[in-house]
């Protein structure tokens, strides 16, 4: 039989008391936590491959024109 | 002369780790916040990852840019992507770096109780046996006019921050 993991714990500290409570989290909270990983691995999937088309079409250009990167920087600078 | 006073508890992260760190009912006694944070997280397909952070539990109205050194090839800058939800702080250490390393933030919060936006400054670095490790420079916003009375803690990547990370949280006066 699969056993269920336990839902995680944040810590909260109360500034005017000083209290430190362990507190688990709803499910609820485990769900949006899910969701904010997912969206952040979208965007981070996202900035990743317009760099990777960023580069190929730099290298497609150099290509075109018979230069290296060298001399297009000198050619720009 | 400034003079910093500790608020609240040190937080320690136990041994099952935590998935966010909230320092709440924030007193309105001061004049300025400053956090000081060592943390590393549980993401293992990366060496590192963003420390974010919310303040009074708002998701929005947040704007942030940074300056970003690896120790191998350019630096970089720009917003974050986690557009106007929270404020990206830096990169923290993750279990994908060198083991045992954590990162350490300087976060400055000004006039945290003025009518006015709401900026911070933080200053962090990596620390890494290895080719790259960052230091990352940000300066964020919050537009509101609403006073700061809880700051939470998260990252972008992770489910916890892992045992031994640690935050404090500063009052200072006279600044």
């Amino acid at each position: 039989m699969e056993s269920q993991m336990p839902n995680p714990t944040r810590i909260e500290v109360n500034c005017t008391t000083g209290e430190v409570l362990e507190i688990k989290l709803t499910d609820a909270e485990v769900a949006e936590l899910a969701y904010q990983a997912e969206l952040a691995a979208d965007a981070k999937a996202e900035e990743d491959r317009i760099a990777a088309q960023r580069a190929a079409d730099r290298a497609a250009l150099l290509e075109r024109l018979g230069i290296t990167a060298d001399e297009a920087a000198l050619l720009l600078a | 002369m400034p003079t910093f006073t500790q608020i609240g508890s040190a937080v320690s992260v136990g041994v099952s780790g935590a998935t966010s760190i909230d320092f709440t009912s924030i007193p309105a006694t001061y004049t300025d916040l400053l956090l000081k944070v060592s943390v590393r997280s549980d993401r293992v397909a990366a060496i590192s990852d963003g420390l974010l952070l919310k303040f009074n539990g708002s998701a929005s109205t947040y704007s942030d840019r940074y300056l970003q050194g690896g120790g191998s090839g350019a630096a970089s800058s720009g917003t974050s992507p986690f557009g106007t939800t929270r404020i990206y702080t830096g990169e923290m250490n993750t279990n994908g770096s060198t083991a045992s390393t954590f990162s350490s933030f300087d976060i400055y919060i000004p006039n945290y109780t003025a009518s006015t936006n709401k900026s911070l400054s933080s200053d962090s670095v990596m620390e890494q046996n290895a080719t790259t490790a960052y230091a990352t420079l940000v300066a964020g916003l919050w537009s509101t006019s609403a006073a700061i009375t809880s700051i939470q803690l998260t990252f972008s990547n992770s489910t916890t921050f892992v045992q031994y990370s640690t935050a404090y949280l500063y009052g200072v006066s006279n600044a």
